[in-house]
């Protein structure tokens, strides 16, 4: 039982970093704090299972067509709406401010599409849904495909980091965005190519999260609050930070909803919030600040 | 001479149930509503820049109380421990927040609504097993509607009395420079606390107040995270570093909501959506300021004709 | 026994050691000159001390008292106040409210009639008579260095940091400036300066600190320190010593 519920966690906490790792983009390097970020979640997940019962397409192949739309919709989100902001403000924090505001209306907009199409009724579809016998324990397919997936993601996205000259600019302007431009880099371009990257990851989470969970147009909120929760705890664009907080997210809300109750793991996420607050404001993972 | 005016504003405006239907005095009602809401969201994140997305917690929190305690005790004594639970929340999530930069205060305010939603529905599904309650309170609206004049009355006047106080200079210290601030012996997150919690005081007031309206309460009615957004665009709309501001904010949008809630029930909250990002855009320090520029600009053309 | 002691103090960045090991001690009445080449962790030095910045490792005590592990609130409300190296004028307000906000929020605050009053000898003191009701953002560079000393007077201290307070001045201005500072000390309040300026420090302090590298090189009377073989190695190079 106990070991079960670890499992569970562990494949749940796959997805919980990958998610965070998309919004760790946007808000370290493109400086947006999204607050629709967990309605372009939902999105993708609509999107895998419209593909899914009306085309018959395998949520495999879905993410071929789901994740370069949430590229391109992120990619035009920036351009119109963003960029525009980031441009007028003197400073950090008056960026922050309107990006948040911006995006807090983006979230109605996008809730209220997703409502209009396919209600506020709670949605799932049964892909793979065979048991697997891993270790003595079984655990469905399609989980432990989520979780190849959130891994195989996570490893392209860190390659591409650190690997490319494309990876090595971004970090640099997440580094510093002040002095990018002296060294030829065009920090505009860059912001919105990573904010873009971040909404495909985003959409990418929501295929992975439609394999296995039920989800509803309401919930995004829900997601933004557990990717940032999880960003903060990792350290803001810390990759492997992320990864960490996320498996001990998923890890700690399966306990709590297999051991003491599910309409409390919400709750769970809060308290390790706070306590993140509270003693390392900074992030687990993070250096502390000067 | 300004206080003459409001006084009159004011009894004008009590006189307003004897005079009108059921209809327009509860459009009345949820234009006091949200015009206490938005002027107690702007008490705290107009001059710290601190944005709240937990309106409807505390909203919530009040009605909910009201549902809970309104058969066990008067009517004051339920709106008094109504008050107080939302003092205690505030106080914990401005502790938890408010030393920490302001972007921790938003996404702890972005889920903490969803959060208190899950926790009621949790402790009224396993220990009172009863999801969704009946007030029934000898209140009519005209009553609501005095109720909530009167908290608007108190909420501007104790804005007005901030803005010439003490702790009014020390918010304007700390909005411009808090780090001289804080060289000058003004306790930062002390102050913040004192106004968040005032602000939310005043709005779990507002949602114990309008409870009786609804008769029966669930928390997915009032935990309905609309009304954080429908605050937060009054507010920014009318002008949050201004005394009225807010509340002129409140009155076009509150009929325009009616209005798309009636005719496109389906597509209000992309519209909504569409016009919040709009006035983000254009009006990023609300009409008012906008008015006083054009003014400046008309003023200035004529000296220059 | 010493108004301000600095203990062992150190102050890292990340990789970067910007104050190492830092000990002194200043007597009440003393005016004391903080010198050093750029980098060597004056203003990081001044920032601890105000509460500013953290300590990595080490005190500071004020009459005895340690005060590095206080805000820069409760620091103020002991009787430390200071100007900022780039000065920080609260543009919003006015010259008047400027310096309200440090009578208002001090340790035995002033408020209302009494607070007007002092606010215009405050003001007359630095040379700023009759213009509390100008708009701060509207004051000359000058000006606002005086704005910001009378801020910091306001408080009344025991001990007063300037920052570079005479960088930036044209040679009248620094003229006024020097003889400002000179009429405070000999009020009796003390002050720890930083400064580049050699003529002030030499007509004002008694004693000079200088540091190098984050660590204290010297520390003596002002005539001995400035000509001092290290002290001048540090600030010129080699060739010059």
């Amino acid at each position: 039982m106990l070991f079960s519920a670890i499992l569970t966690g562990l494949v749940l906490g796959g997805t919980y970093a990958l998610i965070a790792m998309g919004l760790t983009l946007q808000y370290g390097v493109a400086r947006i704090m999204n607050l629709a970020y967990g309605d372009l979640i939902i999105a993708g997940s609509f999107g895998a299972m419209l593909l899914f019962t009306a085309a018959g397409i395998n949520p495999l192949l879905a993410l071929f067509i789901v994740v370069p739309s949430g590229f391109a919709l992120s990619w035009l989100i920036y351009a119109l709406m963003l960029q525009p902001l980031a441009r007028r403000s003197p400073n950090r924090d008056r960026l922050e401010g309107d990006s948040i505001l911006a995006t807090f209306g983006l979230l109605f907009v996008i809730q209220g599409v997703a409502l209009v199409l396919f209600g506020a009724n709670y949605q799932s579809y049964s892909f793979l849904a065979v048991p697997i016998d891993v270790f003595g324990t079984t655990i469905a397919a399609n989980r432990l495909l989520a979780f190849a997936l959130a891994v195989l993601f996570g490893t392209g996205l860190w390659l591409l980091l650190t690997r490319t000259r494309f990876g090595t600019v971004i970090r640099a302007v997440a580094a510093n965005p002040g002095s990018a431009p002296l060294v030829g880099i065009n920090v505009d371009h860059v912001a919105r190519l990573a904010f873009a990257l971040g909404g495909g990851l985003a959409a990418a989470g929501g295929v992975v999260v439609s394999m296995y969970l039920t989800f509803s147009a309401t919930m995004g909120v829900v997601f933004t609050m557990k990717a940032l929760i999880v960003v903060i705890m990792g350290g803001v664009g810390n990759l492997l930070g992320a990864l960490a907080a996320g498996l001990i997210l998923g890890v700690v809300e399966t306990l709590v909803s297999s051991f003491i109750d599910p309409g409390l793991t919400l709750a769970a996420t809060y308290l390790i919030f706070l306590a993140v607050l509270v003693v390392r404001p900074q992030g687990l993972f993070g250096k502390p600040a000067r | 001479m300004i206080v003459l005016v409001s006084l009159l504003a004011l009894v004008a405006l009590a006189a307003v149930p004897f005079f009108v239907g059921a209809y327009p005095l509860g459009l009345g009602i949820g234009i006091l509503g949200y015009g206490v809401l938005a002027t107690a969201w702007a008490l705290f994140s107009g001059p710290t820049r601190y944005i709240s997305l937990a309106t409807v917690a505390f909203f919530g929190i009040g009605a909910y109380t009201v549902a809970v305690l309104a058969d066990l005790m008067p009517y004051p004594l339920v709106l008094l421990c109504a008050a107080l639970i939302g003092l205690v929340v505030a106080i914990l999530v401005g502790l938890a927040t408010l030393r920490l930069a302001g972007i921790y205060f938003v996404i702890f305010t972005f889920g903490l609504a969803e959060l208190v939603r899950q926790l009621v529905t949790y402790y009224e599904v396993n220990v009172t097993r009863t999801l969704g309650r009946y007030v029934f309170l000898p209140i009519g609206p005209e009553h609501i509607y005095w109720q909530l004049l009167g908290l608007l009355a108190i909420t501007l006047a104790l804005a007005f009395w901030i803005s010439r106080a003490k702790i009014g200079l020390a918010l304007r210290v700390i909005g411009d420079d808090p780090v001289v601030a804080s060289h000058l012996g003004i306790g930062i997150t002390r102050t913040k606390l004192a106004l968040f919690s005032l602000s939310a005081v005043v709005m779990t007031l507002a949602g114990a107040i309008q409870a009786p309206r609804w008769t029966y309460i669930e928390p997915s009615i009032v935990f309905n995270p609309t009304v954080s957004f429908l605050t937060v665009i009054m507010a920014l709309l009318g002008g949050p570093n201004r005394l009225f501001g807010p509340l002129l904010g409140a009155v076009p949008l509150f009929l325009l909501f009616e209005w798309l809630s009636a005719n496109f029930p389906n597509h209000y909250s992309i519209i909504l959506g569409l016009l919040f990002i709009a006035i983000v855009f254009l009006l990023p320090n609300g009409v008012l300021a906008a008015w006083d520029k054009f003014a400046a600009r008309l003023k200035n053309k004529e000296a220059r004709a | 026994m010493s108004l301000l002691t600095l203990s062992n103090v150190t102050k890292r960045f990340g990789g970067l050691t910007a104050v190492n090991g830092l000990t002194f001690a200043i007597n009440a009445g003393e005016t004391v000159g903080l010198l050093g080449p750029n980098g060597s962790g004056k203003t990081t030095a001044l920032n601890m001390i105000s509460g500013y910045l953290p300590l990595t490792s080490g005190t500071i005590a004020l009459e005895g008292t340690t005060i590095s592990t206080l805000g820069p609130e409760r620091i103020a409300h002991r009787g430390v106040a200071r100007t900022f190296q780039l000065v920080r004028a609260l543009p919003s307000l006015t010259v008047g409210e400027n310096v309200l906000a440090a009578l208002a929020f001090r340790k035995d605050p002033l408020w209302g009639s009494e607070a007007e009053a002092k606010i215009g000898a405050l003001l007359e003191n630095v040379g700023l008579a009759g213009r509390q009701h100008d708009q701060a953002s509207n004051l000359t560079y000058i000006d606002l260095k005086r704005m910001e000393l009378a801020r910091a007077l306001a408080t009344e201290p025991k001990l007063l940091l300037l920052d570079e307070w005479l960088a930036g001045l044209n040679p009248t201005e620094l003229r006024a400036g020097i003889d400002l500072i000179t009429r405070l000390r000999q009020s009796g309040i003390t002050i720890l300066l930083v400064e580049h300026v050699m003529d002030a420090v030499r007509a004002l302090c008694s004693r000079c600190i200088v540091m190098n590298t984050g660590a204290r090189l010297a520390d003596g009377p002002t005539a001995d320190v400035l000509s001092d073989k290290a002290v001048i190695r540090a600030y010129l190079g080699d060739d010059h010593a």
